[in-house]
């Protein structure tokens, strides 16, 4: 039997194959055919990466080299895949996360035409390729080729119903934040490139190579790089488009703008981990900008009222989080609240999706309440997603979201106490959200109460699935002072990451944060629960209405940044370009025929005269030369 | 042999174009030449690539040290591939547009194709002047007999313009010919020049004014957009294609290895103008409303960039200039193919008027969409390649202020993607308009000109290196002559 290592060319091949039968045959083929296709191509890929996963598991791992994408003097750019630990954990969480969403958008989609359904499916695919080769690259280029491949897909399916301005709007803003953060992923590729010649992982992250490496370079590079995770991984300054990306079919929502893609940021750090290490002042950096969007967001969601808003900044929110991690060094905490997040973020996305089905097309949550009695699967596997993310044990998020609060706890208590009580925040719209959306009265109208119902099972088993996932996910990484040897992802990971300046707390310490933290969550819980029980419909004011506008940053950015950029582009175009440079250009025309006029008979202003004179005049002196100087 | 074959099929099929009566039997010869020639320009960068077939040389106008010296090197082979493929593709995608006089009008791209062969492939520089105005004189008279209402003004004005550089050219290369020993337009004897400094200093100017013209780099550019708005659009695809590649070669073959002095000193000034072109153009790019005029600020735009990389005077800057000679060629006559059929079908180039195409039209809107995605170098397209190994270049230029220049270079992928973004979206989103209502999806031809080209973005997008290789050795060869290290040493 051949080794799995030897066809994981496959894991990307598989979607891409099936991107072009879906895009190709959308018109020819049927619903389900394009369904089955679509699917399982992931299905198989999915299979594949256990099969991988379980090799490197027992220690294998492998650098496929397939040929030279760029080869110019002494760069050398190979296309090739990595598969490590930290590549296998990601291949499963992309294939077998996307795989469930695949299968719900079946069932989701299946009132759209069938071309339409079929393009749905094919950038789909392309999505899942696109990702996979970010996470498989064995050097920056390639991930840098999924990193704008999966942009790509984003902005594609953001506006995949391209008949609404605002939703293709939606799409060119998510694609030209992303393209910000590109920019400074790529400088920081040529900077390694001027400095060590190579972009390679195995070459880069070696001890010689990082010697090699002056602070400043180190400084430029990380930050440059996470410059680049801001735009990707939706961080202050770069992270308004996120929100905005609920334009796309809510399934996207949940596997591109929750589960995989926006976590390509914390990958790529993840993944350079050695070089971040080395560079203390990109990590406060980086510790700051997650925890201040940790908190940022989170007061956004407290007052939002579309349900995949308050999702939308919640995510945001939680990627702080994961860049809180990071910057503390905390990697594989990181890392592992980028499974368990991707277990309950994608949950809750698709239960707005059954919402959202159930209620019609309707999205906010004021016009919801009571739909516990109607969706019963959706409200139970909801409020395991809530619980999850909430942080109560033993629910995955608990284990993941303890691991990050330790690690800022030993950094600096300060950092400890607000990502706590940004935790609690979480906790709070979280379940203000599940509230008011599942209990109390409906407030739609009858149309709306009528048509209410369960969705489908395509629908629900995923949502089943992911439920569990949220429930059990946590246990890979139990911390130290519950059992010994029970931090199995650390362990799984430890040959890729180091993690640096972790540890350093006792476990009495330990104990007592945790029971801290579970308890004032369990506050939070029972505050929102008597506060929206039996929600009303109220206007905002004051700073309420402040948070309701998202801080008004969009309309701040537009002000300072795009605003004047499209005037200075006008004022370009319609004074400076004519009047300026052309006519400067026209000036010198108009003084050569002012002071040529005695050629007045000659400039006729037909072209063709000119033309034919210069020719008659080349010919003339050719003539001339060749008779005069034989 | 080869490249004086290349020069003769598109010159003798456009002289006897002229005398063809029958507007569809032109267009087929026409179509039928120019496959003629791309087979011949195949062969000579797959099969026929030995020294033997690739030069040669005999008398012209001995009085004048001048002699018919034509060689296809790899930037040559190169870039008479791109001048191949693209007159068909031109032909097939234009195939319904109708033009009155056809014979005249095929007569004449046919005859611009045998001068643009013939820039690519002179080694004199008596010869490379003199096709240079062959290359020219075709598309004035294109521009001005079947151009749009102001076509008049704006043909004058394009001639004026770069008639003023070529007349600036002729006088440098009429100079240089008077400093070489023999008194000789060999390319040779201008490499072994080896003039002073001073010298070197205002001989640039000559020639870089002229090629800066013809590229065009801001401010140089001003009657470009006009140019292109008013000429027919498959004279804008061999304007905007395979034209401004002259000014890019005049750089790398004619001006850097002879006067690499003056090249490097001046270095600084050429790649702020390119690179504050870049942003200016881009600016002025996303105040476009007319498509043609979109993409005409958008092409100054990446010319700029590859102006400046040529100046990074490094290896992957040069490769990467190379590369993307052929890929914007490629790039931009697939957009133009678009831009033509949504006038020819709806009458109008304003984006603004139209809209909602993608219901109407989607395999129109995927050729496009690719196209425009590669236009703004997104990953496993052709043009990524290309700018990659620009900006890796340019970070690398021995200028102090090359990392300002990558950054401000940079800006421009941004702002390439707004402007982009922006145009397949008021085109091809939204809603339907009584405009756009009765649009028709894309005919025959048309496809499969749009296919070739989106072929070529992918296979060169995946596998650059079957480009790269061809030019490996001359990006080598021009490096090495203008290398004035061993200058410093002394």
């Amino acid at each position: 039997m051949q080794n799995a290592l030897q066809i994981v060319y496959l894991i990307p091949l598989l979607p891409l194959i099936g991107f072009l039968i879906n895009g190709l045959g959308r018109k020819h083929l049927s619903k389900s055919v394009i369904s089955v296709i679509g699917s399982g191509v992931v299905l198989a890929s999915f299979a594949i990466s256990i099969w991988v996963f379980l090799q490197v598991k027992g220690g294998n791992t492998h650098e496929a080299h397939y040929f030279d994408f760029i080869s110019v003097g002494d760069l050398k750019i190979p296309f090739a895949f990595k598969i490590d630990q930290l590549s296998s954990l990601f291949l499963l969480i992309i294939t077998g996360v996307g795989f469930l969403i695949h299968v719900y958008s079946t069932s989701y989609m299946h009132e759209e035409k069938t071309e339409h359904f079929g393009r749905y499916f094919s950038y789909l695919n392309l999505f899942i390729f696109s990702m996979l080769l970010l996470v498989m690259g064995a050097n920056f280029v390639i991930m840098f080729i999924g990193w704008e491949g999966v942009g790509l897909c984003s902005y594609l399916l953001i506006g995949y119903w391209f008949k609404k301005t605002e939703y293709n709007k939606a799409a060119n803003k998510a694609f030209i934040m992303n393209r910000i953060g590109d920019l400074a992923f790529l400088i920081a590729i040529f900077w390694l490139i001027q400095k060590l010649g190579t972009v390679t992982y195995s070459e880069v992250f070696t001890a010689a190579n990082l010697a090699k490496l002056s602070t400043t370079d180190i400084s430029v590079i990380t930050l440059l790089l996470f410059v680049g995770a801001t735009g990707k991984s939706a961080q202050i300054p770069l992270y308004t488009w996120l929100p905005d990306a609920m334009a796309g079919p809510t399934p996207v929502s949940a596997l591109i703008h929750a589960a995989t893609m926006v976590t390509a940021g914390i990958y790529m750090i993840a993944r350079s981990n050695l070089l971040y290490s080395l560079a203390p002042l990109t990590m406060d950096i980086v510790a700051y900008v997650g925890l201040a969007t940790a908190l940022f967001a989170a007061t956004i969601a407290l007052k939002q009222n579309d349900i995949k808003k308050v999702l939308a900044y919640s995510t945001v929110s939680q990627l702080g989080f994961m860049f809180l991690a990071l910057g503390c060094g905390a990697y594989t905490a990181a890392v592992f609240h980028v499974m368990t997040h991707a277990f309950f973020k994608a949950l809750m996305f698709l239960g707005s999706g059954s919402v959202i089905h159930a209620m019609g097309g309707e999205q906010d949550i004021r016009n919801m309440g009571g739909l516990s009695k109607k969706l019963k699967i959706t409200f139970i596997t909801f409020l395991v997603g809530c619980i999850a993310i909430a942080g109560i044990p033993p629910f995955s998020g608990f284990f993941s979201k303890d691991a990050i609060l330790l690690s800022a706890f030993a950094k600096n208590p300060v950092l400890y106490g607000i990502a706590l009580f940004t935790a609690l925040l979480t906790a709070f719209y979280m379940f203000r959200l599940l509230f008011i959306t599942f209990t109390g009265k409906f407030r739609g109208t009858h149309e709306q109460e009528h048509h209410l119902h369960e969705s489908p099972a395509p629908m629900t088993i995923p949502l089943i699935i992911l439920a569990v996932l949220s429930i059990i996910g946590g246990f890979v990484g139990i911390p130290e002072v519950f059992m010994h040897g029970g931090d199995k992802l650390g362990e799984f990971l430890s040959p890729v990451i180091t993690n640096h300046g972790e540890g350093h707390v006792s476990h009495s310490t330990e104990y007592i944060l945790m029971g801290l933290s579970t308890g004032l969550v369990l506050i939070m819980i029972i505050f929102a629960w008597f506060k929206f029980k039996n929600y009303q419909r109220t206007e905002e004011s004051g700073l309420g209405k402040v948070l309701e506008n998202k801080w008004y940053v969009d309309e701040l950015y537009d002000k300072v940044i795009v605003n004047p950029l499209h005037k200075f582009g006008g004022f370009l175009n319609s004074i400076f370009e004519n009047k300026v440079v052309d006519g400067i250009v026209n000036g010198v025309g108009r003084a050569v025929s002012y002071s040529s006029r005695q050629f007045r008979l000659l400039q006729s202003g037909q072209v063709g005269n000119y033309i034919l004179l210069m020719v008659g005049s080349i010919v003339l002196i050719f003539v001339l030369q060749f008779f005069l100087k034989r | 042999m080869i490249p004086v074959l290349l020069i003769l099929i598109p010159l003798l099929a456009g002289l006897a174009s002229f005398f063809i009566k029958n507007d569809k039997t032109v267009r087929s010869w026409a179509l039928f030449s120019s496959l003629l020639t791309v087979v011949v320009a195949v062969l000579a960068v797959t099969v026929l690539k030995e020294n033997k077939y690739l030069a040669h040389q005999c008398e012209w106008i001995p009085a004048l040290g001048s002699s018919f010296s034509v060689k296809l090197d790899g930037m040559g082979q190169l870039l008479c591939l791109l001048t191949g493929i693209a007159y068909p593709l031109i032909f097939l995608g234009t195939w319904n547009s109708q033009y009155k006089n056809a014979k005249n009008f095929f007569a004449l791209m046919l005859l611009s194709q045998a001068g643009l062969m013939g820039v690519f492939v002179a080694m004199d520089a008596l010869l490379f002047y003199f096709f240079w105005e062959l290359a020219l004189i075709p598309v004035y008279f294109l521009c001005s007999q079947w151009g749009g209402e102001k076509r008049i003004r704006v043909t004058f004005k394009f001639f004026i313009y770069t008639f003023l550089g070529s007349v600036l050219m002729l006088i440098g290369i009429l100079y240089l010919q008077s400093q070489t020993p023999n008194k000789s337009f060999g390319i040779q004897d201008f490499y072994n020049l080896d003039l002073p400094g001073k010298t070197q200093s205002w001989v640039f100017w000559l020639f870089f004014l002229a090629f800066a013209i013809k590229m065009p780099i801001f401010p140089f550019h001003t009657w470009q957009p006009d140019a292109y708005e008013q000429s027919p659009t498959a004279t804008t695809m061999v304007l905007s294609g395979i034209m401004v590649k002259m000014g890019l070669l005049g750089l790398l073959r004619w001006l850097l290895p002879v006067l690499p002095i003056a090249s490097y000193s001046w270095g600084d000034v050429t790649m702020s103008l390119a690179v504050a072109g870049i942003i200016y153009a881009s600016l002025i790019a996303i105040r476009q409303d007319d498509i043609k005029r979109l993409v005409a600020y958008s092409s100054i735009a990446h010319i700029g960039l590859m102006c400046a990389a040529i100046f990074a005077e490094n290896k992957s800057g040069t490769q990467g200039v190379m590369i993307q000679m052929f890929n914007h060629g490629i790039n931009i006559i697939g957009l133009w193919i678009i831009v033509e059929i949504i006038e020819k079908r709806f009458g109008t180039r304003k984006m603004s008027e139209l809209g909602g195409l993608a219901q109407k039209a989607p395999v129109m809107a995927i050729f496009f969409v690719i196209i425009a995605l590669a236009n703004i170098a997104l990953p496993l397209t052709n043009a990524f390649v290309g700018e990659f190994l620009m900006f890796n270049g340019l970070l690398n230029a021995k200028s102090q202020y090359s990392l300002w220049f990558t950054v401000f270079a940079g800006v421009g992928i941004i702002l390439g993607a707004v402007y982009t973004l922006n145009m397949i979206r008021k085109i091809f989103y939204g809603a339907t308009n009584q405009v756009t209502e009765a649009a028709q999806d894309l005919k025959l031809n048309e496809k499969l000109s749009l296919g070739i080209i989106v072929a070529l973005i992918f296979w060169i997008g995946v596998y650059p290196q079957a480009i790269l290789n061809i030019t490996d050795g001359i990006s080598q060869t021009i490096l090495e002559q203008t290398d004035i290290s061993h200058l410093f040493k002394k």
